[in-house]
């Protein structure tokens, strides 16, 4: 068949394939607003059940068996608790592992291994950390169902996160700048320490942040290594009026998170304890919103200093 | 005997000299037996065709070949007046990066201040005395002739400088620890011509202070800043003299043509 000469010819030819185009642009856009609107439906029908429940002291309250009178004080505090629990243990392996990975193993079968490995365990189901963590970390290290075994637990879990986030933000550096510092005769840790673990930070902060956002909803896991499902009491206080004035006790402390707290309700029967569930679970999403909104704003923030 | 202006053979004192050097990247034998010496506080360039391994051979004298595995030196690269051999396994690379410093083809300030970045060779070698640091600072930023344009924004981001003041923070940064040999690997092929102007003219101020070798893909920026010249091809040194002779009257015909523009 003979190509398109003339013009006539080509405009035609260029309309059929724009056309291609319209309808590509349409299913992209269907395949776009099935995921968003889901979620917005989602989000909306939670939001009519709980908006009503929310109130000053929903945020206060401990839960209780009048469901007007139960809040999620217990169950907030709980998850900030174990979030800073797993922050601690999981920011500092999960960088130190990346960074190791990149910038100091050699390339060989056994770190392709290690690779291959930690990629596997970002998709290891989360109730089998919570099978680990129950003997692990329960009984064998004697922690008891604490927020310090729920943090290693969720610890372990987002570690492969961030782990993969460290070493992207870690690749995405030029080697230019690596070689700039070799050049000035910097050792691989100066160059670590001084480069690449400043110019990284802002994706590894991501990284980790988008982990938190996944840890923070777990479910399995926490109620696998025995979390409380009804507690009307909270940990103790880091800070205490007597010196040495900061107390870890509270790592010991018995405990709930808010995916239990509405997985408790949802399962009453009761119609008002559902309405409970759906407010929790509004906060619960605006919790993970906002965690994300923070991650965005904190790349925004540490990347205008940074071009390449 | 021809009678060549300013540098002389006889009288130059050598700074390194290196011997019968081989270099592999893995299997590929990318420098092949080469020997020439480096004088002191003069401008060598290295001239040759695209992939004829000159700046595989300038990453020789401050070892960058080591940061990568599978790389292998043969031969000696001599360092004198204490005659060490930089390429000997014995010899630590960041001792030998730390005496011979390098300025890179593209501009790679650090994402810090250009006062940050000028110090971070001092930091690196452990100084951080605040007056000590200025001053070295100031000296180079002189030195690099930049210090009038950014005095008053030391603390600015060496980013938001031109392309060419970020060269010059590149050379600052290389000057303040007094290297006895700074390694030029093609430092204004992403320049436009007056940034390339004043980097060629800041190199030919350096040479008082400081023995320079120099690649460049340019042959007229190889007769405008160097003293000697080394003309490279496939590997293998062609051919090394006084700039002016290898210009002028090549002993070898395939450096001529390469001059000429015949070949290359």
């Amino acid at each position: 068949m003979a190509y398109a000469r003339d013009l006539n010819q080509i405009r035609a030819l260029i309309a059929t394939h724009k056309r291609w185009d319209l309808v590509f642009a349409l299913c992209g856009l269907l395949a776009l607003m099935i995921g968003v609107l889901s979620f917005a439906v989602l989000f909306v029908d939670m939001a009519i059940d709980g908006l009503p429940r929310l109130s000053a002291e929903f945020f206060t309250n401990f839960p209780s068996r009048r469901p007007a009178q139960a809040g999620i004080l217990s169950a907030w505090v709980g998850s900030c608790l174990v979030m800073i629990v797993t922050a601690f243990f999981a920011v500092p392996l999960g960088v130190a592992s990346g960074l190791y990975l990149e910038e100091y193993a050699s390339k060989n079968w056994v770190t392709d291994l290690i690779e291959i490995n930690i990629t596997n365990l970002a998709g290891v189901p989360s109730i089998v950390y919570g099978l680990l963590a129950l003997g692990l970390f329960v009984y064998q290290f004697g922690l008891g169902q604490s927020i310090l075994a729920a943090g290693l637990t969720l610890a372990l879990l987002i570690l492969p996160v961030v782990i993969v986030a460290t070493r992207e933000a870690i690749r995405s550096i030029p080697q230019g700048i690596r070689e700039g510092a070799y050049a000035l005769g910097a050792t691989r840790w100066q160059v670590c320490k001084d480069h690449v673990v400043p110019y990284s930070s802002a994706g590894i902060l991501t990284g980790v942040i988008i982990g938190m956002a996944r840890a923070i909803g777990e479910t399995a896991p926490v109620i696998t290594i025995g979390a409380l499902t009804f507690i009307a009491f909270l940990p103790p206080a880091p800070l205490t009026s007597a010196a040495p004035f900061v107390s870890f006790e509270w790592v010991t402390s018995p405990f709930t998170v808010m995916p239990i707290q509405i997985f408790n309700w949802t399962s009453r029967p009761e119609a008002a304890f559902h309405q409970n569930a759906a407010a929790a679970g509004l906060v619960l999403v605006l919790m993970t919103l906002a965690m994300n909104g923070l991650a965005i704003w904190l790349r925004y923030q540490l990347r205008k200093n940074l071009k390449w | 005997m021809v009678e060549t202006s300013e540098p002389n053979a006889a009288q130059d004192v050598t700074k390194a000299e290196v011997r019968n050097l081989n270099f592999y990247y893995g299997d590929f034998h990318a420098l092949k037996n080469i020997n020439m010496p480096v004088y002191e506080k003069n401008v060598t360039a290295l001239i040759g065709p695209s992939g004829c391994g000159k700046s595989t051979f300038l990453r020789s004298f401050n070892r960058m070949h080591d940061l990568y595995p599978g790389n292998r030196y043969a031969g000696e690269i001599r360092l004198f007046p204490d005659d060490v051999n930089v390429l000997a396994a014995s010899v630590d690379p960041i001792e030998v990066r730390m005496r011979i410093s390098m300025v890179f083809q593209k501009p790679n300030p650090f994402p810090k201040t250009i006062y940050e970045n000028v110090a971070y060779g001092l930091r690196v070698r452990g100084e951080s005395r605040r007056v000590v640091l200025n001053e070295k600072v100031e000296e180079a930023l002189r030195s690099a002739a930049l210090w009038g344009e950014v005095k008053d924004r030391l603390n600015d981001l060496a980013f938001n400088l031109s392309g060419g003041q970020q060269q010059r923070v590149c050379i600052a940064r290389a000057l303040a620890t007094d290297p006895e040999i700074l390694l030029f690997d093609e430092p204004t092929s992403a320049l436009d011509p007056i940034a390339t102007a004043s980097i060629e003219e800041l190199i030919h101020d350096l040479k008082s202070r400081v023995t320079i070798v120099i690649v460049t893909h340019n042959m007229q920026q190889a007769a405008r800043v160097s003293d000697y010249t080394a003309y490279m091809y496939l590997g293998e040194l062609v051919e090394f003299d006084v700039t002016d002779t290898i210009f002028i009257k090549p002993k070898k015909k395939q450096t001529e043509d390469y001059i000429t523009g015949r070949f290359g």
